[in-house]
């Protein structure tokens, strides 16, 4: 079921609506296979959740999701004991008597009174198959987080010291995406394959638009791939990303509009920019005379579709 | 085992090869260990050779670790694989201009990959190293524009090292502490600490479950550090920078960038234990010393390059500039703004002027005041206990303080 080579790679990858480079096929690929996790690098709303997802899709597995921030520790990633009815089981055993102390130990740290979070569910056996584990802006959690996810991602096992080892039998497939306000130390990214996912050519962003936002009129998608491509050689702030295509072409659907025109961009350019430096830059005359310019060279066949 | 043999037979060029790829790749400084070159053959057998673009993105996925390194791979995997004795036909003619591989032609080949084919390449692989030592120059170098002026700095006094030391470690302000979300156990915490309670419950005996507590952990925020190296500040470099590489070597999570026209990042070579070489470092790496300030320049590179990066986890940035600005302080009062609202923090030390004589003539000064939250001035600082003993001081200006100030000068 996993695919056998680069170009299998990228049908799947295509067959879950996500429209993706050669090079991304190929370090995708190279994860499946040689069963080492993918480390996804690049500005946000480029699209690196979305492999993810797509992956647990296609290839029918569960999506097991971690979203790491500034202290997440073992109990909210790894696992946690259930506290509550571990106080009561002890007060039940006292009530009854008759179990002796090591009896109760044993009883109360079982598998029984364990809560499982992400990361131990992905080593549990799964009907369909290893899941999809997704850690998502590991860049947000701190460093002695990033030292205990080398030990897993190194031996695919966790340690409670109550129970004792538990090792994965089929190792997780695992996708780690980082917006790099951090840098992840080196040794956890080495025993990743890594790809900077950067924004799409504007030929590959048109299909994307076809394939996410289809109710969008022909035209209208070519005026918009090719007004945030122009964006993105402007020195913004924040360059505007897919998401941020997508949910314009959308947007401007619901409005019914089938041609770009100035005003509409000033009104709806909120949904693109998120900064309002960057707003007052593109606002007004500035959108006006990029957008002249646009229609002008989609008219005349050099830009886009 | 038979199967590795037969494809080291065939491949047998092929696999050698890759092992003096990534050792020049080593060699421009790309972290790459003998465990990631079987990592890359490994990777090379399971997606096999038959596509030039494939095999490039394969190797790219092995070797790169970090998005700077893209580049330098790019160029380096284009001129290797391209056809590896054509860079040593080169070197051994001397050629002042070189044939770039197409695609190439506008970008000069970085500076240290021309160091790692110069040095590297020509012994290995049983291949006759060149007879004489050439000089590639010009064309492999970085062209230089600007008026640049090397820096020489003098040697650290053992004596200077610890009065620095000392000095940092009294330094209150930038060292305070602040919550993170981690916890740990504490007698007076006003948290319970649930698996602590249960497993000293289980070893207590009947009926009680002790409460054991937790309480937050706190720790000094990372910090960032902004400092002018133009003419007008030379005669503090020296000391500033030791100031720098005082805290960097003291505390985690420290980053310092020098300006005057242009921005670098100086945090790598402040890690070196010893002053001394960081300082010479610095001096190799920065090529701007003591010429014009553009202060906004700078800040708006910063910003967009470089404040998502180190800002992100609730930074203190202590910006150092006298605040004179070649530009007239054009566009200075908008980037210094979007600094102050990117960081926790932001600290403005004027190391020129008197506190009581303060009057903002020049409208660099008059541009950043507004947005700082901590402003410190000391006239003619001459040590770095000073400087140490400015920025521990109890904050006579706060924001509001500030403005007040500033209307009542007006």
């Amino acid at each position: 079921m996993l695919p056998a080579n680069v170009d299998d790679t990228h049908a799947l990858l295509t067959a879950g609506d996500y429209l993706a480079d050669r090079s991304l096929a190929t370090a995708v690929f190279l994860s499946l296979e040689l069963h080492r996790p993918l480390f996804l690098e690049g500005e946000a709303g480029v699209g690196k959740t979305e492999i993810a997802k797509v992956l647990a899709a296609t290839l029918d597995r569960r999506l097991l999701r971690l979203q790491c921030y500034e202290g997440l520790d073992v109990a909210s990633a790894v696992y946690e004991w259930n506290y509550a009815r571990q106080m009561i089981e002890i007060r039940l055993a006292e009530a009854e008597g008759g179990k002796s102390r090591e009896q109760l130990g044993d009883d109360v740290f079982s598998r029984r009174f364990l809560i499982e979070r992400p990361l131990l569910q992905a080593l549990e056996p799964h009907d369909q198959g290893p899941p999809v584990l997704l850690i998502d802006e590991l860049d947000r959690a701190d460093e002695p987080f990033e030292a205990y996810l080398l030990e897993l991602l190194s031996d695919y096992q966790i340690t409670i010291p109550e129970i004792g080892p538990i090792t994965a039998q089929h190792p997780p497939l695992v996708v780690i995406t980082s917006n790099r306000t951090r840098e992840i130390h080196d040794a956890l990214k080495r025993r990743c394959f890594y790809y900077w996912v950067d924004y799409p050519s504007a030929e590959r962003e048109l299909a994307i638009l076809a394939l996410k936002a289809p109710d969008a009129d022909a035209q209208l998608s070519r005026q918009v791939v090719a007004f945030v491509q122009r964006l993105r050689e402007m020195d913004l702030f924040k360059l505007p990303g897919v998401a941020e295509t997508i949910d314009w072409a959308q947007a401007l659907t619901q409005l019914d509009v089938l041609e770009l025109d100035a005003a509409v961009i000033n009104d709806t350019v909120g949904a693109l920019l998120k900064y309002q430096d960057d707003i007052a830059k593109v606002r007004g005359s500035e959108a006006a005379r990029m957008l002249d310019e646009i229609k002008t060279a989609l008219v005349s066949g050099r830009v886009g579709g | 085992m038979t199967e590795f043999s037969d494809a080291s037979c065939k491949h047998g060029r092929l696999l050698a090869n890759i092992m003096h790829f990534a050792r020049v790749l080593r060699a421009a400084g790309l972290p790459i260990g003998p465990g990631r070159v079987l990592d890359a053959v490994n990777a090379v057998r399971a997606v096999g050779v038959a596509d030039r673009d494939d095999f490039y993105w394969t190797l790219h996925s092995v070797f790169v670790n970090r998005s700077p390194h893209r580049e330098l791979f790019d160029q380096a995997f284009h001129v290797f694989w391209r056809n590896p004795r054509l860079l040593e036909r080169m070197m051994a003619m001397a050629l002042p201009a070189f044939d770039y591989p197409q695609g190439m032609s506008e970008q000069r080949l970085r500076r240290r990959l021309g160091d790692a084919f110069k040095s590297g390449f020509g012994a290995e692989g049983g291949q006759q190293p060149p007879a004489t030592e050439v000089e590639l120059d010009a064309a492999l170098s970085w062209s230089a524009r600007e008026v640049l002026q090397d820096k020489d700095f003098e040697q650290m006094s053992s004596d200077e090292v610890a009065r620095a030391k000392s000095a940092v470690a009294r330094m209150r302000l930038l060292l305070a502490r602040v919550p993170v979300r981690r916890y740990r156990r504490h007698r007076l915490g006003t948290r319970v600490d649930m698996r602590a309670s249960l497993r000293s419950a289980l070893r207590s005996g009947a009926g009680v479950i002790p409460l054991e507590r937790c309480r937050r952990r706190r720790r000094p925020p990372p910090l960032v550090i902004l400092c002018d190296i133009s003419g007008s500040m030379g005669r503090y470099s020296r000391m500033l920078l030791h100031f720098a590489h005082t805290l960097a070597t003291d505390r985690s999570r420290v980053t310092s960038f020098v300006f005057g026209t242009r921005l670098t990042n100086v945090t790598r070579h402040l890690r070196e234990k010893d002053v001394d070489v960081a300082l010479e470092r610095i001096s190799d790496a920065v090529p701007d010393w003591s010429g014009g300030t553009r202060i906004g320049a700078c800040l708006a590179e910063f910003n967009r390059l470089w404040s998502r990066r180190v800002l992100a986890q609730g930074a203190v940035t202590l910006l150092i500039t006298d605040g004179l600005d070649r530009d007239a302080g054009e566009g200075l009062g908008d980037q210094v703004e979007r600094l102050h609202k990117s960081c926790r923090r932001l600290i403005w030390l004027n190391p020129l002027l008197r506190y009581e004589d303060f009057a903002p003539r020049s409208s660099g000064m008059r541009a950043i005041l507004p947005h700082v939250d901590d402003f410190r001035s000391a006239h003619n600082l001459s040590s770095l206990e000073e400087l140490a003993d400015v920025l521990s001081q109890a904050g006579a200006r706060h924001q509001e303080g500030v403005s007040q100030w500033l209307v009542r000068r007006r």
